[in-house]
C-alpha cells in the first residue's frame, strides 16, 4: 500500500500507478476536489491543516481494514493534501484495484468514508466575507 | 507531571495556540484531561465532538496519561 500526506499538488496518475496490478482487472478511484460552493455560500478556497504523524497512522489503519474485508485487494493508494487549495484543486485520491469490479467499487468507497470519519485532517472554508472550520458545531 | 498537548483546528484557535503543557495530577485520564479543558475554554464544549489522541491512536476515556505520551486534543475531523 501507499499512503502519502503532501502539501503539494497531487499526481492523481501517479497515485493510480500505484495502485495497478497485473493481478487486477479493476482500478478504482475517488478523487476529492474543492467545490465552489457550500451550503449556499460561495467558497474562494479551502485550508487544510493535518496532525501528520496521527493523520498518517490512522489512513494506514483505515487501509488495513480496508484489506482486512476484501482480501482480494491487490494494491491500495491514498494520497490526503493539507495547506491552502484553490477551487478545483484535488484534495484526496484513493486508489485501488482488485480483480473484479465489484470489490474495487466497495473498497474504494468504504475507504473514503472512513477516512472522513477518524483521520485527523481539518477543512477550514474561506467564503468572501469569513471563514469556517467545517463540521466543527453540531 | 507536565503533560504536553499538541492542538490543531478549531480547538487550536479557540485555545489561542498550537501546543499547551499542562500540570496534571498522576493518574490523570483522558476523559479528566478533557473536563478540565472543557472548564477552561468552555468553547471546547460547544464543539460537535472533542477526542483525546495518545500516541497517535483515539483515546478512550480511562485510557491513563503519562508525562511523556504524545498527547493531541482532536476537535470533529472533516478531511477528505
Amino acid at each position: 500500500m501507499q499512503i502519502d500526506l503532501t502539501d503539494q499538488p497531487i499526481d492523481v496518475a501517479a497515485v493510480l500507478a500505484a495502485a495497478e496490478s497485473e493481478e487486477a482487472g479493476a482500478v478504482n478511484a475517488f478523487i476529492g476536489t474543492v467545490r465552489n460552493r457550500s451550503e449556499g455560500r460561495r467558497v474562494v478556497r479551502l485550508h487544510y491543516e493535518a496532525y501528520p504523524p496521527m493523520a498518517l497512522h490512522q489512513l494506514r489503519r483505515v487501509a488495513e481494514m480496508a484489506q482486512e474485508k476484501w482480501p482480494m485487494l491487490r494494491k491500495i493508494a491514498v494520497s490526503h493534501r493539507h495547506g491552502t487549495l484553490e477551487i478545483g484543486d484535488v484534495a484526496v485520491v484513493v486508489a485501488v484495484s482488485t480483480p473484479h469490479r465489484a470489490d474495487s467499487f466497495a473498497a474504494c468507497e468504504y475507504i473514503i468514508d472512513t477516512l472522513k470519519e477518524v483521520v485527523p485532517i481539518w477543512k477550514k472554508e474561506e467564503y468572501e466575507d469569513g471563514t469556517v472550520w467545517v463540521a466543527a458545531h453540531p | 507531571m507536565n503533560i504536553n498537548i499538541a492542538l490543531f483546528g478549531i480547538a487550536r484557535e479557540i485555545v489561542g495556540q498550537s501546543s499547551l503543557t499542562l500540570n496534571a495530577p498522576v493518574g490523570q485520564s483522558a476523559a479528566g484531561l478533557l473536563a478540565d479543558l472543557r472548564h477552561t475554554y468552555p468553547e471546547l464544549a460547544g464543539l460537535r465532538s472533542l477526542a483525546v489522541a495518545v500516541n497517535n491512536e483515539y483515546a478512550a476515556d480511562d485510557v491513563v496519561l503519562h508525562e511523556r505520551d504524545e498527547i493531541a486534543l482532536i476537535p470533529p475531523v472533516s478531511g477528505g
